[in-house]
């Protein structure tokens, strides 16, 4: 379950970075499972097929979470010419096991508006399971 | 030599849960060799051969420790070690 205006930011973001991926998370309460927080990042491979956060943002980012007791609900990046699904890459470097992974693609529409595709998925032990997306 | 290891969220099966452990080491390759022992599978989940995995970020207080001397930087009392993956991908 997620809220509009946090699907929009994504989506916004996705294509604001085409034709890079575009990258970031979405803390929550720690336990809570509830996505609030939108903390976009910066793709420090700056490309159109590769996503890394910055090491010193990633330092920062996760004390900032531990202090607010926060976790990465959702961890989310684009793809900008393929389908929102985990590449094989994706599902090796997953390292959040209670994160739902989120991909949006921007293959179709580029920067421009129009229909977005945005799923969602968990990714453990290098087993991809998509989840339905509700949102409030 | 009493260094405070942060471990990720992933990691914490090895260390029953804890999200910091204490070891001790001059150096983080002696830090990370000492924590086997207590919480062995741990270190090759960090280590690659010689190296630090590429996709494992280590820092020693406020610094990545690849712009320090990787795995052979130099550990003093009370440093505070923390381990975070790198969030990656395609």
């Amino acid at each position: 379950m997620i809220r509009q205006d946090l699907v929009d930011a994504m989506v916004a973001h996705a294509r604001r970075d085409h034709p890079d991926e575009a990258c970031g998370v979405i803390a929550g309460p720690e336990g809570s499972d509830r996505p609030e927080r939108f903390i976009p990042m910066v793709n420090a491979a700056r490309s159109p097929t590769f996503y890394e956060f910055d090491s010193m943002d990633l330092l920062r980012l996760y004390r900032d979470m531990d202090d607010r007791a926060e976790v990465p609900v959702v961890v989310y990046h684009s793809h900008t010419a393929t389908e929102a699904y985990p590449s094989r890459t994706d599902v090796s470097y997953a390292s959040e096991p209670d994160a739902h992974y989120v991909l949006v693609s921007t293959r179709v529409t580029g920067t421009d508006d129009g229909p977005y595709e945005l799923r969602s998925y968990r990714i453990v032990d290098a087993v991809i399971t998509e989840e339905q997306i509700t949102i409030v | 030599m009493a260094i405070e290891v942060r471990i990720p969220t992933i990691l914490r099966t090895y260390t029953d849960g804890a999200r910091a452990v204490e070891g001790s080491g001059d150096t983080l390759r002696a830090v990370l060799d000492d924590l086997e022992t207590r919480h062995p599978g741990i270190h090759d989940r960090i280590v690659d051969g010689a190296a630090l995995r590429r996709f494992v970020n280590v820092y020693l207080n406020d610094e990545d420790v690849r712009f320090l001397d990787g795995i052979d930087t130099a550990m003093t009392d009370g440093d505070v070690v923390t381990v975070l993956p790198a969030v990656a991908g395609g």
